[in-house]
């Protein structure tokens, strides 16, 4: 089984977003970065698939130079290689776009499951996985929080509003995995060694069929017309636990009248 | 002429949803508001719709929209707007909703609007705004492709209101192309909830990732029941199948606003944040001293919260002599 995972390269959890007042984009330029935590559970879903039915696991990732970083601890996890989409023109890029590239990227090789995750933790629109299905001609099973193939046949588990839904199609398919599926695994020393050895291809727009004025900013249907700036809270009071930290919220909650 | 602005209007557990009422109200308000209302619904589900603002119903009652999703609804969506061409469709951000919108965003190669909490129509032109950070900051965007603009709206973005409208239901056509059934729901299964509603709580108390297990939202629930309030979760807990959905609080859950909110391991995702960050006052609780709650919280203790929690309910226990 041929899988395909689409997963982002983020500032890391531990960096301050920072918006450009000009570009209106996120700062990724000179920020430490990492596999999106919720790619990294797609993958880890891919990972377990490909061991169980056999095959293997290959990662796309549309983003800059820093990138990298990411792309390796994926193959350190287990992807068996990588395609990155690098190249300037494709900053800026709105939802349709990014799908529209990553579509044409999964389509250069076999494939019979793409996985991705619901959303990405940095900007979480949620539909870029179902538009590269409908780019890829393929049905878009979405939410899933549990995921078996039988064959050519693909069941999931979909959460729904009331509990969850079970969800059937045939494959080709592509399924979006809820964070809590499971828990990815750490890169261990021998992944992180076997990883140096793996291929990242690199595609252009351009190598995808896509002209500088058909993606990136100049490309998008969605413009950003301004960004707020997040006013500040005053500061609250942090202590730390030496054994009296419930006595404490305790007598924060009777301070403010709760108690 | 006034535009016209569509409502896809969805039905959960036998009802027309929440957020699809409050849609139907800013379309009103802003054009003149219609519904597409697909797949098996209560009888006066389009009396309903007409009640809340909608002067036309476009309504399929065929189960295919039931039992297959997004492939249906999607091609019979399409059809009609190429014929009748709606200024802008609102869909929820649901599970169905963003389904939705991914596809036809797709087939119309126009792309939509994720997350909005307002908008406003000038010379034909959307302009959406974003709240970000539980409203505390606005963004806001625009489309620039031709045709319909496709907007995912937020829950509790407006306030439903009664509109009456004469009914106006006009039959649509479910697609009998096989290829649209590809994806089937087999089961649906409802897991059940208890203790009082999210909504209107005073306090809620509220457990993320770290909160390692299901069985340990007891000790959420003892504290929450002692204050009065009700237990909410993060969407890691959700999806982690450790409380159910009705308890989800954030982007894609609830959106609330307690007198106290007490977060018990929960790191303070922007996606969480959104759902909780205009609470009146916010105690939190992480063993994580750099975890992005603490920058909202009034007070917070880096700790264990299997060690914090237990000796506040103590503490609250003896201090009401119990």
């Amino acid at each position: 089984m041929n899988i395909a995972v689409c997963g982002k390269v983020i500032p890391a959890s531990t960096v301050t977003i920072e918006i450009d007042p000009t570009t209106k984009r996120m700062v990724r330029k000179g920020v430490a970065h990492e596999l999106d935590p919720a790619a990294a559970s797609a993958l880890e879903e891919g990972l377990r698939l490909a061991e169980k039915h056999g095959g293997a696991v290959v990662l796309y990732t549309m983003g800059i130079q820093d990138a990298t970083i990411g792309i390796r601890s994926a193959l350190a996890m287990g992807a068996a290689s990588a395609v990155h989409i690098l190249d300037d023109a494709v900053a800026g890029s709105d939802t349709l776009a990014t799908a529209k590239l990553l579509a044409a990227a999964i389509k250069k090789q076999p494939f019979d499951l793409v996985l991705c995750a619901t959303e990405s933790s940095d900007s979480y629109s949620g539909i870029v996985p179902g538009q590269i299905a409908y780019f890829l001609g393929i049905p878009a099973l979405t939410f899933a929080r549990e995921i078996a193939v039988d064959g050519s046949k693909l069941v999931i588990k979909r959460q729904s509003e009331s509990g969850y839904d079970v969800v059937e199609s045939t494959l080709p398919a592509l399924v979006t995995t809820t964070s809590g599926i499971n828990e990815p695994r750490y890169p261990q020393l021998k992944g992180i060694m076997a990883a140096k050895k793996k291929e990242i291809k690199v595609y252009t727009a351009a190598d995808l069929g896509f002209s500088a004025d058909q993606v990136g900013e100049k490309g998008a249907r969605e413009k950003v017309l301004s960004i707020g700036r997040p006013p500040k809270r005053q500061a609250g009071k942090i202590v730390t636990d030496e054994g009296e930290g419930g006595k404490q919220i305790a007598d924060f909650l009777a301070e403010i009248k709760v108690l | 002429m006034p535009e016209v602005i569509w409502v896809y209007a969805e039905v959960v557990e036998g009802k027309i949803t929440a957020t699809t009422l409050e849609m139907l109200a800013k379309a009103a308000e802003v054009g003149k508001a219609e519904a597409v209302l697909l797949g098996p619904a209560p009888d006066d589900a389009p009396e309903t719709l007409a009640r809340y603002g909608a002067s036309k119903v476009y309504r399929s009652a065929d189960p295919v929209y039931r039992d297959y999703l997004t492939l249906p609804a999607a091609a019979t969506v399409a059809g009609l707007i190429e014929k009748h061409k709606p200024a802008v469709m609102l869909f929820a951000s649901s599970y169905a909703g963003r389904d939705l919108a991914a596809n036809l965003s797709a087939r119309f190669d126009c792309g939509a609007i994720t997350d909005v909490g307002d908008f406003q129509l000038k010379d034909g032109s959307v302009e959406a705004t974003i709240p970000a950070l539980g409203a505390s900051y606005l963004n806001t965007a625009t489309l620039v492709s031709e045709g319909t603009k496709l907007l995912l709206v937020r829950p509790k973005s407006f306030e439903p209101k009664i509109n009456e409208q004469p009914l106006a239901v006009e039959e649509v056509e479910a697609p009998a192309d096989q290829a649209l059934r590809a994806i089937r729901v087999k089961e649906r299964v409802a897991v059940k909830r208890e203790g009082p509603q999210l909504e209107g709580a005073k306090v809620i108390v509220s457990g993320g990732r770290g909160l390692r297990g299901e069985e340990n939202f007891a000790m959420l629930k003892e504290l929450a029941d002692l204050l009065g309030g009700a237990v909410g979760a993060t969407r890691a807990a959700v999806d982690a199948g450790w409380v159910p959905y009705a308890m989800q609080i954030g982007q894609t859950g609830k959106t609330v606003k307690p007198e106290v909110y007490i977060a018990c391991g929960i790191s303070g995702a922007v996606q969480h944040l959104s759902g909780m960050k205009t609470s009146k006052t916010i105690i939190s609780i992480n063993k994580d001293p750099e975890a992005p709650i603490f920058q909202y919280s009034d007070f917070g203790v880096v700790g264990d919260v299997f060690k914090v929690v237990p000796q506040l309910i103590e503490e609250i226990k003896k201090r009401k002599g119990r």
